[in-house]
């Protein structure tokens, strides 16, 4: 052990109740201050896991994460607060953990983790923890650590159902445990994934599953314990059930570089048909010239309470068993909250129901709020 | 009866069942018995060519099926069979 992890007596004094256990002892608490580690994601599951680990003292942290903060967040990522709202959670993440312990580094990266950044960022850092929420992204972790040899510790949640794994963990025989692929070699497709608004999350669950999570990187850096290394955790805080599954090395799984993500997960745009556009700011102009165009609003009722811009609610589920609610003989502008289900929403009906005059609202509800008036409330 | 656990991200299939009881005496049958009665399922669990999708595992309690016998492997009264897919956190 360097000197440059002993640890000093403050030191020494903040983290007595991890001495004080006989298998962590003084070693494992210098093992952590020695470790890097790597959190992409610090949203739901970011925010448990990173406090845990500052405050555990892990020596040295990274945060990736390109996102700002949002009231919506708050229901969940307790790292931030209402005076946080639009700034950079990564920024902001670092500030709080500075405050909460002062003996750490952490380094922001304050930047989206891509197939184009994703070596040169974990190449500095001993274990991986994933706290993304969505599939290319978890791939991209998954093959990234897979190529850089380092440990992924892994957690996903879902309304009230999680997920927590150790891919890649280099057992003390020598022999690599499984990865992400070995356990799910493919996506689903877009069509099959539930959207945001279909999904949500019970503001708990990444509590409990993140603070799993931050348990089994602290196990992979002190050694103390076994990892969950070869097996997926579950937990269903419904039913307050938890399972441990099996998983298996697939000798199909062979992962030499990283790809397009997004088009191995089915959702690059290039592939998608170009659906006709138009901007908020053209859309307030048909307003404020009282234009004779019809405006469908493809999200959920809750977000409709939510805000809105007095558009007719049909949410996607249902759109194309009500084309005949739609115009065919003026401008139908389509919207919801970002532009992605209201594309979807258009290729379906222009598909099965041959329309033609169909704009999608670039942006959504969002860029309105954004760019237009402010006063509707974002989420 | 054996019991299948359904996950919550296709409990949208099953009438928010999360818990489904099968007679049936292999992983097979007893899938094909909770496909016939949530028939909105089979687009989910099966692709194409009738297999199980990739992105979803079944485990017969704590082993993954494909460590067993497949859709062959035998189920008894008490069985435990879990369809697990992977869920990525879900934004849009």
């Amino acid at each position: 052990m360097s000197t440059e992890n002993k640890l000093t007596p403050q030191e020494m004094a903040r983290y007595a109740r991890h001495i004080a256990i006989p298998e962590f002892n003084v070693e494992g608490q210098q093992k952590l201050k020695a470790a890097k580690v790597l959190v992409i994601g610090s949203g739901g599951l970011g925010s448990p896991l990173l406090l845990y680990l500052a405050a555990a003292g892990v020596g040295h942290l990274g945060i990736v994460d390109f996102d700002v903060v949002d009231e919506s967040n708050l229901q969940r990522q307790v790292l931030f607060t209402v005076e946080d709202i639009g700034k950079s959670k990564a920024e902001t993440a670092k500030n709080r953990l500075l405050k909460l312990n002062p003996h750490i580094e952490i380094t922001v990266f304050n930047t989206a983790f891509t197939k184009d950044n994703a070596l040169e960022i974990i190449k500095d850092f001993d274990v991986v923890a994933d706290g993304t929420d969505n599939f290319p992204t978890r791939y991209l972790v998954n093959d990234a650590c897979v190529l850089a040899n380092k440990v992924n510790v892994y957690a996903s949640i879902f309304r009230f159902e999680g997920q927590v794994s150790v891919f890649n963990y280099l057992s003390g025989d020598g022999t690599k445990g499984p990865n992400y692929r070995d356990l799910f070699p493919e996506p689903p497709p877009p069509g099959l994934v539930p959207n945001c608004a279909e999904g949500g999350v019970l503001g708990v669950l990444p509590g409990i599953i993140g603070s799993l999570q931050a348990s089994e990187v602290i196990k992979v850096v002190t050694g103390v314990g076994e990892p969950l290394s070869g097996k997926l955790f579950l937990f269903d805080a419904a039913s307050f059930t938890t399972r441990t599954l099996k998983i298996e090395k697939n000798p199909k799984t062979k992962i030499t570089e990283l790809i397009n993500y997004e088009q191995f997960c089915g959702i690059e745009p290039k592939e998608e048909k170009t659906v006709k556009e138009i901007t908020v700011q053209e859309l307030k102009a048909l307003v404020d010239t009282n234009a004779d165009y019809q405006l469908i609003d493809v999200r959920e009722p809750y977000e409709y309470d939510i805000a809105n811009l007095n558009g007719e609610l049909i949410p996607l589920s249902k759109v194309v068993q009500a084309a005949g609610q739609i115009s065919r003989d003026k401008k139908v502008i389509i919207h919801c909250r970002s532009g992605v289900r209201s594309a979807n929403a258009i290729r379906e009906l222009e598909l099965l129901h041959n329309f033609e005059n169909l704009y999608n609202l670039k942006g959504g509800i969002l860029a309105f709020s954004n760019e237009i008036d402010n006063s509707i409330p974002t989420y | 009866m054996a019991k299948i656990i359904i996950p919550t991200p296709l409990r949208k299939f099953t009438e928010n069942q999360s818990v489904y009881k099968t007679n049936g005496s292999t992983i097979q049958e007893a899938i094909l018995d909770l496909t016939s009665t949530f028939g909105d399922l089979k687009q989910y669990l099966f692709d194409a060519n009738e297999n199980i999708r990739s992105f979803i595992r079944i485990y017969l309690g704590e082993e993954d099926i494909n460590t067993l016998e497949n859709g062959n492997t035998k189920i008894l009264e008490n069985s435990v069979i879990s369809i697990v897919p992977a869920i990525a956190g879900g934004i849009e």
